[in-house]
């Protein structure tokens, strides 16, 4: 339970950090999403982002700072097992589970589903 | 001969007259404080149509037919549609008419298109040419959103500043005979960019070149704003609206209770959620096609100057950095 | 005719008077939100662990659980809603990017299977995919680098 809590604050101050950006910045949506998995890399790539995962779990994992910190990690692991070849396969390895998710049901929801208006 | 008078403003001499005018909107206008005047409220967006921009050229066809019934003419004794709309190569309005016998001008003015259509329609009439002739311009929420902004289903907040895009036609039947209130005097306005960047402000956008032609209006015929009854903007919206009076008293004019803006007027911006009100060409084409001649059918109104307000918005343009440039034009209305 | 004002004052004055968003609310719904995408998350990863299922595992599979989450809602039309209330804390999660995904493949579905769904579902997403892949290999390319001069 206290890790459900935990994963509650740690994301929606993360969220928040998003938030705050869109506000007073006027950043686009899109671009937002862009610097979140770029700092999600370069924090992973400085092990930064683990004691988050640590003490936040999903809080962590499941922002898209987590899905940067995945390619990271990945790139890292692979660059250790492989060598140079590393660097081209890690990232994406890593991250094959969500990209590949994210292609497959988007494609099956474009085909059974269309846009409505709200009001 | 028509005159023209200062620089900008076109005296009509034969003065086109205003046979009818119809407008059909979709639900969220339907919902909104002008329900009654509306001729028919379209619940489904797609119209009964597989896309958008089909549904859009479906209602704004179906507006054109609506006037033209009202007016009791057929469209053979149309000798010109002027109509278009916010989509790239004005898809929705070539679509529209591309099953009616009529010669058809397409125009891009944006949102300003309603009043642009009856500007140039009105001179044409004047100028002998034509005897009758059909203005039109038409929105339509979603295929604007997916053009100019994001998919539908994206998750994205609206900022406080934006507007909401009318679902909307409005159309109306020009003559140089009849019963109606008449176009008596032009003012094409000029393109005006105050350099605003934001596409989700539009209203600060347009709100300079609605200042600008309402002005060059007022000097041109030397009257002032008691003159009239009305000042209708098209869709400046709530903070466009604000923008305006603040540009126009730094002018020392005073818009007093005088002015009325179809975006604010449309939907009742506290509880259906637009922000700063309604925006696209079916947004003043609608509410001046219906409600305001509804008003002069009344005698309400006598003398309405009527402006629709255009963001010349070229999402390319602004990717690359660039500003928004606005324009208004402004056609008088007299019963 | 002269100017009354130059653009600089312009944008002055609009940026006085333009109403501001609702900050403190704003704030508050994304954290709401996104606390709550997260716990989802959370929730899930604690059933696959109890399952008995590695590290990595878990991590995979509550990815794609999230993403068929976001997906999923994006579908029946109610995500959109949620990032309305919500805002970041709607588009930071992975199901935001499942909806940045999604959303455009909906929507352009009538431009056909290939120049439609294809092509623009990655009209959003394209850039995260872009930037976190190209950040990535230069990230590797440090990290390689340095292995070999420590």
């Amino acid at each position: 339970m206290i890790d459900i809590l935990k994963a509650f604050l740690l994301g929606g101050c993360i969220c928040i950090i998003g938030q705050l950006l869109i506000d007073l910045t006027k950043i686009t949506p899109a671009r937002i999403m862009v610097i979140f998995v770029v700092s999600g890399v370069v924090l992973g790539i400085f092990g930064l982002y683990q004691p988050l995962i640590e003490w936040g779990g999903a809080g962590a994992t499941v922002p898209l700072v987590g899905f940067g910190n995945t390619l990271a990690k990945g790139v890292i692991k692979e660059v250790d097992k492989v060598g140079l070849l590393g660097i081209f396969t890690g990232g994406v390895k890593a991250a094959a589970a969500g990209i590949t998710a994210a292609v497959t049901f988007g494609y099956i929801m474009a085909i059974i589903s269309k846009p409505k208006i709200k009001s | 001969m028509a005159k023209r008078l200062g620089n900008q403003t076109i005296i009509l001499d034969k003065q086109p007259i205003i046979l009818s005018g119809a407008g059909i909107v979709g639900k969220k206008e339907g919902d909104g404080p002008l329900a009654r005047y509306f001729d028919d409220v379209v619940d489904d967006e797609y119209a009964g149509e597989k896309t958008f921009e089909a549904a859009e050229s479906r209602i704004l066809r179906d507006t054109f037919i609506k006037a033209l019934e009202k007016s009791g003419k057929s469209s053979t004794d149309i000798n010109l549609i002027l109509s278009g709309d916010l989509l790239n190569q004005c898809t929705a309005a070539s679509y529209a008419f591309r099953d009616v016998d009529t010669p058809y001008l397409g125009l891009f003015g944006a949102c300003s298109t309603m009043s642009e259509s009856l500007a140039v329609a009105s001179m044409i009439i004047d100028g002998g040419s034509v005897d009758y002739a059909v203005c039109a311009a038409s929105s339509h929420f979603c295929s604007a959103e997916r053009q100019f902004r994001y998919p539908l289903e994206f998750g994205a907040q609206r900022t406080p500043t934006s507007q909401w895009t009318v679902t909307g036609a409005g159309a109306i039947v020009l003559g140089k005979d009849g019963q109606g209130p008449k176009i008596t005097c032009v003012t094409p306005g000029k393109i005006i960019d105050e350099g605003i960047k934001d596409s989700n402000n539009m209203g600060a956008a347009m709100s300079p070149a609605a200042f600008d032609t309402i002005r060059s209006h007022l000097i041109d015929t030397g009257r002032s704003v008691d003159d009239y009854d009305l000042i209708l903007t098209g869709d400046l919206g709530s903070f466009g609206s604000t923008m305006l009076r603040d540009l126009l008293s730094k002018s020392n004019i005073d818009l007093k209770n005088k002015h009325k803006d179809c975006g604010t007027i449309i939907f009742d911006l506290e509880k259906q959620g637009v922000d700063c009100g309604g925006s696209g060409c079916g947004c003043s084409a609608a509410v001046f096609s219906t409600y305001i001649l509804d008003q002069f059918m009344q005698g309400i109104l006598k003398r309405v100057l009527f402006v629709a307000t255009g963001a010349l918005l070229s999402p390319t343009r602004i990717q690359q950095g660039e500003t928004i440039p606005g324009i208004a034009h402004a056609v008088l209305i007299e019963a | 005719m002269k100017k009354q004002i130059s653009k600089h004052e312009y944008q002055k004055m609009v940026d006085k008077k333009a109403p501001g968003s609702h900050i403190v609310r704003n704030l508050f719904a994304a954290f709401i939100t996104g606390g709550a995408i997260c716990s989802v998350g959370q929730i899930v990863m604690l059933v696959f662990k109890n399952f008995g299922a590695d590290k990595e595992t878990v991590a995979s599979v509550t990815s794609i659980i999230m993403v068929f989450i976001g997906a999923f809602l994006t579908g029946i039309n109610i995500y959109d809603e949620i990032g309305k209330f919500g805002g970041a804390g709607a588009s930071i999660p992975i199901t935001g990017f499942s909806n940045s995904i999604v959303s455009p493949a909906m929507e352009f579905k009538k431009e056909g299977y290939v120049m439609g769904v294809g092509a623009k579902m990655f009209l959003i997403a394209g850039p995260v995919l872009v930037y976190g892949i190209f950040s990535s290999v230069v990230a590797g390319l440090l990290y390689f680098i340095w292995k070999q001069v420590m």
